[in-house]
């Protein structure tokens, strides 16, 4: 870890947007939004604001001068509202003043009215209204309709989870530089610099090579400034174009709470139909994405969720059917797992119910389920390097499955008011963008002549540790010190086109790009230092720790002394690559093909405690074996692994995301909205790598770590269940993330409220 | 042109001209752009931007007693005469350069860069200093503590288990060369030569107590005037308006030293209302007497929110669900409110009369809190959605004496069921004179429901929390009576 920036960190050195030293003559922007959830403007008056000490300029959808929009998917999105506003929180106009408190002292001076609509905030009603998104898509396997009489056993129901905000640490910010003949360059918190690149010059009016995006670092993102970041630089760019003046636009941590959208809640019906041995026969779903007003992402997730539909599972009959349902909420967005979390916690609540109809232990079904090499997925593709059974079967004995079991049940056994939950949680997760053009990325890779290396690549760094993985692709293929090797920024200049650093794809396909180019680069060098040693074949030189060999012989001819001579013989020591993923596509007619390189699979043993009396809970443990490959990064992978089994955890347990009938959000502080701390963790968290087969698709056949593990967390949830179980074997359960504490206690007592010693009334509800 | 606010900053000295009301996260980052110190929510909740501020304390400000706290919710007007340390003070080869690959780590630093405890980086600066803070506090390290000492730090990308093992390794480190039979509550002045001898923090350190010295406060105004607004900890103020404080004229209550005094009077111990929350573990009365209260403290805020909250914050605050205002409501706590004439005690249980409704005059000024010294039983209980650092959906607390099976005096309290933190008068009255069964508590219990008036909100529908109540006063009597109570009536 030692060549990142972890140092600067720990200094505070590292230089995030709001960091940067500020240029003269610079505007500070904020925004002014909807308050209303649906409805139209009648007055939009800016005067009084505009008169406002230290106010520049409030800009609003006239002022821009080329497209008003923003969607990346489809184009139902606009920067600016200009008749209607569809969610609270979407931006309306853009204050410009000499310093932030100004800009936000004339916020309410702007003169807004807004005659409001209903709101729609309910995704069954939307669907119901006919008002989706796209489509509604279905895959299908093998024949559902057909199976059911088949099936020893059906069981349905309905699951519902929730929305949970990013919560990256560094708020969404940009900062806007404009340039000569009206260019702009724009350092933006975003994980996708082509796309904002893209809507700045087509809201500007300008061509691409007009407008440059730059991102040193992220404070975190999660797939939150995937698509989400774009408004803001989009923002910042009008800003300091129409005004000739550098622009900054910071959110405040509540802005960014109301005016960005979150991880898409879900609610789905499932049927599951299986045979007495637990064998799971046929499973039918439907899913209602609550998408919010816009498109954003949400087609896209909505299809990672039904590729994850069967989650480590083989079912030979599926129908899964999936609605984006357009509501007044915020656009909902990526977030780790893009949508397939949400599709894997309905079969994993569906496998729950039908094992207590059969009597069956939740973990012998998931078991006699599990997806093995060849199998096929709903989509067409074929199970190929299935570790899921490997590691199954590795958690089991590793974790003492059951011993750990023996333990959970007697503790059950001997205590009244606390009861033990235990659960396993296999994911397998496809591992591409399922857009297939995005399935591509680019290294740029100087040379200079005193020995040093400079990488510029599309990936974007915000903790997942790519910039560290692409220094190492590229250190190993010279095979030179570290030191040697600087990992730039990314900016569209240097790497054109780009794809967003999202879907786990990042060192894949950019660390692929870097082998690519160091290599071309490397092959020059062999030339030069064949011709240096007065050899023949290049092909028999080899560079190994610096030193330069021919034949398997060392010679005296290092890196430091190879290099110059390559520059003096005219040799171009730079290099420019492209990587495309190769196999990859689907058809969106059939719904079949091969939408991803390769599948990780993982196995988590989960362990919780919950306090039967006060509805709170404790995990205590989270045990894993991951199939990661040969890692780049044992470290690196290590964190990611361990930061998204704890932001999974949150999803489900702690983090709710609340908005009131007409849209409004309730819980945007972070005094109401809550992320795991310290204290909400696993007691022990434990990750243990398989470094199983090669995976020619990524790089030095490492396998990508990013979303997978996030899955983990589902395991937490169903441990609670099975807690709850413990103690009232009877009930039946809601399936509802997350199972916040009130959750859990209105869940063990709620049905018997009116039987409860002391709890006043007869009928205690008052209703 | 305002007073001057003099103070040291890292190791420089500062005359600064801003309001007192400015939060010393801006003054960082805007007036002197020093950008090490982030901000993550400016709220109290996620500790990116925690400084330490170092007060002159003990052996006649010989020692400068450093504490975490929030820059965002922290005034500069109570940064004067004290040393304020940023991110950037604690190393000083930062200030000097950052180009340089070598340049020495603290050893906070340094492991959180050895466990990988880094991921964005954006937490990390508030975690080196939080870290930083309870070393220099702390008189004697442990693990359970550290880890406190962070849990006001949120790391979105983490999962705090490599956080951990960084704590775990530097207190393995580091404690080879602590001293171990050093008192706890003896602040010694060798405690900061060692940290700078383990190159914890700079050498500079060294020389602030007598530069402090140096550096009389002239003290920013009288507490008791009218016009002014009375601001203790801030920790509830400067999140519910910054924008208005940073116009209003201020006056600090950490100025009077009378409001942090700790005396035994009568029987009654009397807590001075500017001590903040975090110092009563150091209270040895309270320690000693009402070890469930100080064992409660972790379940309130956090350390750097506690090092700044004041318990008189919390009475007057008047929320619903002050977590310390339920325990000394239970405690039987009468105030002491205090104007230019003299003071006059009230009772906590009759200080609330409605929404934010104080019997507390304009002017007057709470001074202290005493509690009566009785031997009994007290238990503290609070369910909110996060464990730590976050609001209770309902809080309790129960104080009761008992003789003979009998129960001599009971009080019992309730948080988040009402407009105002509530006494449970008539079901402690009910419990009073009693012998104690399972009839009576629930008939106890019975009346509490007469007595609460929850509302649906966001920390729970009025279902839960009139159903969660029932749970927390019944965990006290779980506690208390353990072999007269059998769970399964209960459940
Ligand atoms: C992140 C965070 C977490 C929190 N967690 C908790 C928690 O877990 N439990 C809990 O109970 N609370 C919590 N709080 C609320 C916390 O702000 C209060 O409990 C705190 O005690 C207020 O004290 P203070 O000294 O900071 O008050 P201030 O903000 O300084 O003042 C609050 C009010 O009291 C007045 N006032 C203060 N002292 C006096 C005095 N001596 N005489 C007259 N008037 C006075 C002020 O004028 C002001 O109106 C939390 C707050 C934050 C920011
Ligand atoms: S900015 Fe979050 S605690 Fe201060
Ligand atoms: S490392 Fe990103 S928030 Fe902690």
């Amino acid at each position: 870890m030692k060549y990142s920036d972890l140092d600067l960190h720990t200094r505070g050195q590292a230089r995030f947007v709001d960091d940067l030293p500020e240029p003269e003559g610079l505007l500070h922007a904020v925004v002014l939004s909807s308050p209303a959830a649906h409805g139209r403007i009648i007055r939009l008056d800016a005067g009084k604001a505009v008169e406002t000490d230290g106010v520049h300029a409030v800009l609003t959808a006239d002022d821009i001068p080329g497209a008003n929009e923003i969607g990346t998917l489809v184009a139902d999105e606009p920067l600016l509202a200009e008749e209607t506003v569809h969610f609270i929180g979407q931006p309306v106009a853009l204050i410009l003043a000499d310093s932030e408190r100004q800009a936000r002292a004339a916020l309410p001076r702007i003169d807004l009215e807004i005659d409001e609509l209903p709101a729609l905030v309910d995704p069954r009603e939307a669907k119901a209204r006919g008002e989706l998104i796209v489509p509604p898509r279905t895959f299908c396997l093998g024949d559902v309709e057909a199976t059911w009489k088949e099936c020893d056993l059906v069981v349905e129901g309905t699951v519902d989870s929730g929305a949970q905000e990013h919560l990256y640490l560094e708020t969404q910010g940009s900062l806007a530089l404009p340039g000569e003949r009206g260019t702009v360059r724009v350092i933006s918190s975003t994980q996708r610099p082509t796309g904002v690149q893209r809507v700045i010059a087509r809201l500007l009016g300008l061509a691409m090579h007009q407008v440059e995006v730059e991102v040193t670092r992220l404070g975190g993102a999660f797939g939150g400034k995937e698509d989400q970041a774009t408004a803001w630089a989009a923002l910042a760019a009008l800003g300091a174009v129409i005004r000739k003046a550098p622009v900054k636009l910071v959110l405040h941590r509540q802005e960014d709470m109301i005016f960005t959208g979150k991880r898409h809640p879900y609610t789905s019906d499932f049927r599951i139909g299986l045979n007495y041995g637990g064998r799971i026969l046929a499973y039918e779903v439907d899913f209602y994405q609550n998408a919010g007003a816009a498109a954003d992402l949400s087609p896209a997730i909505l299809e990672r969720t039904l590729f994850h539909c069967t989650g480590s599972y083989f079912v030979p009959n599926v129908k899964a059917t999936a609605y984006c349902c357009r509501t007044n909420l915020l656009p909902n967005t990526a977030f780790r797992g893009f949508g397939g979390p949400q599709g894997m916690f309905v079969i994993e609540a569906a496998l729950f119910k039908a094992a207590v109809a059969l009597g069956m232990s939740p973990a012998e079904i998931q078991e006699k389920n599990l997806l093995e090499e060849g199998d096929t997925f709903p989509y067409g593709m074929t199970a190929r390097g299935c570790s899921a059974p490997v590691c199954w079967q590795e958690a089991k004995s590793r974790y003492d499955y059951k011993e750990t079991l023996k333990r959970v049940e007697e503790f059950n056994t001997s205590h009244v008011l606390e009861k033990k939950g235990l659960a396993f949680m296999p994911v397998c997760f496809g591992i591409s963008f399922t857009n297939a053009v995005l399935n591509q990325g680019g290294a740029l890779v100087h040379v200079y002549s005193d020995g040093s290396v400079s990488v510029s690549t599309g990936a974007v760094e915000m903790g997942q540790g790519v910039k560290y993985k692409i220094l190492e692709v590229a250190a190993r293929v010279f095979s030179i010190d570290r030191k040697r090797v600087k990992v730039e920024s990314t900016s569209t200049l240097r790497v054109a086109n780009t794809s967003p650093t999202a879907a786990s794809t990042g060192t894949d396909l950019n660390g692929k790009a870097t082998e690519l180019a160091c290599r071309a680069i490397l092959e020059r060098l062999k030339g030069v230092a064949a011709g240096e040693l007065g050899e023949e074949d290049p092909a028999k030189v080899e560079i190994l720790e610096e030193r330069i060999f021919y034949d398997g012989e060392k010679t005296k001819l290092m890196w430091e002394h190879l290099i110059p001579r390559v520059y003096s013989r005219r040799v171009n020591l730079s290099a420019q690559a492209h990587y495309a993923t190769p196999g990859i596509h689907f058809d969106k007619a059939t719904e079949k093909g091969e939408p991803f390189s390769y599948h990780a699979y993982g196995t988590a043993i989960c362990e919780v405690t919950l306090d039967c009396l006060r509805g709170t809970y404790e995990v205590d443990a989270v045990r894993v074996v991951h199939d990661l490959g040969p890692s780049l990064a044992p470290d690196v992978d290590l964190g990611q692994a361990e930061g998204g089994i704890v932001q999974g955890i949150g999803w489900l347990t702690l983090e709710e995301v609340l908005y009131s009938d007409q849209g409004r959000l309730l819980t945007g502080t972070l005094s109401t909205y809550k992320v795991p701390d310290i204290y909400h963790t696993p007691r022990e968290l434990e990750v243990h790598f398989l470094e199983r087969g090669e995976n020619p698709f990524g790089v030095f056949n490492s396998k990508a770590i990013g979303e997978p593990p996030f899955m983990y967390g589902i395991g937490v949830f169903f441990a609670l269940l099975g807690a709850i179980k413990a103690f009232r074997p009877g009930i039946d359960v809601p399936i509802t993330a997350p199972l916040t504490p009130e959750r859990v206690l209105m869940t063990l007592y709620g049905n018997r409220l009116a039987e409860l010693k002391g709890l006043g009334v007869e009928n205690p509800t008052g209703v | 042109m305002s007073q001057m606010i003099r103070f040291i900053l890292n190791d420089d000295y500062i005359e600064s001209s801003l309001h007192p009301g400015t939060v010393v996260l801006d003054f960082l980052r805007q007036d002197q752009r020093l950008t090490g110190t982030k901000e993550g929510c400016r709220e109290g909740d996620c500790g990116a931007c925690t400084v330490l501020l170092g007060e002159p304390g003990a052996a006649g400000g010989q020692v400068v007693e450093y504490r975490a706290v929030n820059s965002c919710l922290l005034p500069l007007g109570d940064v004067e005469g004290k040393h304020l340390v940023s991110i950037e003070g604690v190393n000083p080869s930062t200030q000097v350069d950052d180009t340089v690959d070598a340049l020495p780590l603290t050893p906070v630093q340094q492991q959180l860069v050895d466990h990988g405890a880094i991921q964005c980086g954006f937490c990390t600066p508030g975690f080196v200093v939080s870290l930083t803070g309870y070393l220099l506090s702390a008189r004697r390290w442990d693990n359970e503590a550290a880890v406190d000492a962070v849990a006001g730090n949120i790391c979105r990308c983490t999962g705090y288990a490599s956080i951990k093992r960084a704590i775990a390794e530097l207190l393995a480190q580091l404690s080879g060369s602590q001293d171990s039979d050093e008192s706890t509550d003896n602040p010694s002045s060798g405690h900061l030569e060692r940290l700078v001898a383990l190159k914890v923090v700079p050498e500079y350190f060294l020389t602030i107590p007598r530069r402090l010295q140096a550096l009389t406060a002239p003290g920013l105004g009288d507490p008791r005037s009218r016009s002014r607004t009375v601001v203790a900890g801030g920790t509830d103020l400067f999140v519910q308006k910054p924008e208005e404080l940073v116009e209003s004229s201020l006056s600090f209550v950490s100025k009077t030293a009378e409001l942090r005094q700790i005396r035994v009077d009568k029987k009654r111990l009397i807590l001075g209302a500017g001590i903040c929350m975090e110092e009563v573990k150091d209270i040895p009365a309270l320690k000693d007497r009402i070890p469930q209260l100080v064992a409660a403290l972790p379940l309130i805020a956090s350390v750097p929110i506690r090092n700044r909250a004041t318990l008189g914050g919390n009475i007057v605050n008047a929320s619903p669900i002050g977590d310390f205002t339920i325990m000394l409501l239970a405690l039987g706590a009468v105030l002491g409110l205090k104007n230019g004439k003299g003071t006059r005690e009230v009772p906590l249980d009759r200080f609330f009369k409605g929404y934010k409704k104080l019997n507390k005059k304009p002017g007057e000024l709470l001074a202290w809190i005493a509690l009566p010294l009785e031997e009994g039983f007290f238990s503290f209980e609070k369910v909110s959605r996060r464990r730590h650092l976050d609001i209770a959906s309902v809080n309790s607390a129960a104080w009761i004496s008992v003789r003979d099976g009998r129960i001599e005096k009971a009080r019992l309290s309730a948080g988040g069921v009402a407009p105002i933190p509530l006494f449970l008068a008539r079901s402690s009255d009910c419990l009073t004179g009693r012998p104690f069964s399972e009839e009576l508590l629930e008939q106890a219990l019975t009346l509490i429901h007469e007595e609460i008036s929850p509302i649906s909100d966001v920390r729970g529908s009025e279902q839960y929390k009139r159903l969660l109540l029932r749970q927390l006063v019944l965990a006290h009597f779980f506690k208390l009576f353990p072999e007269k109570l059998h769970p399964e009536v209960w459940i």
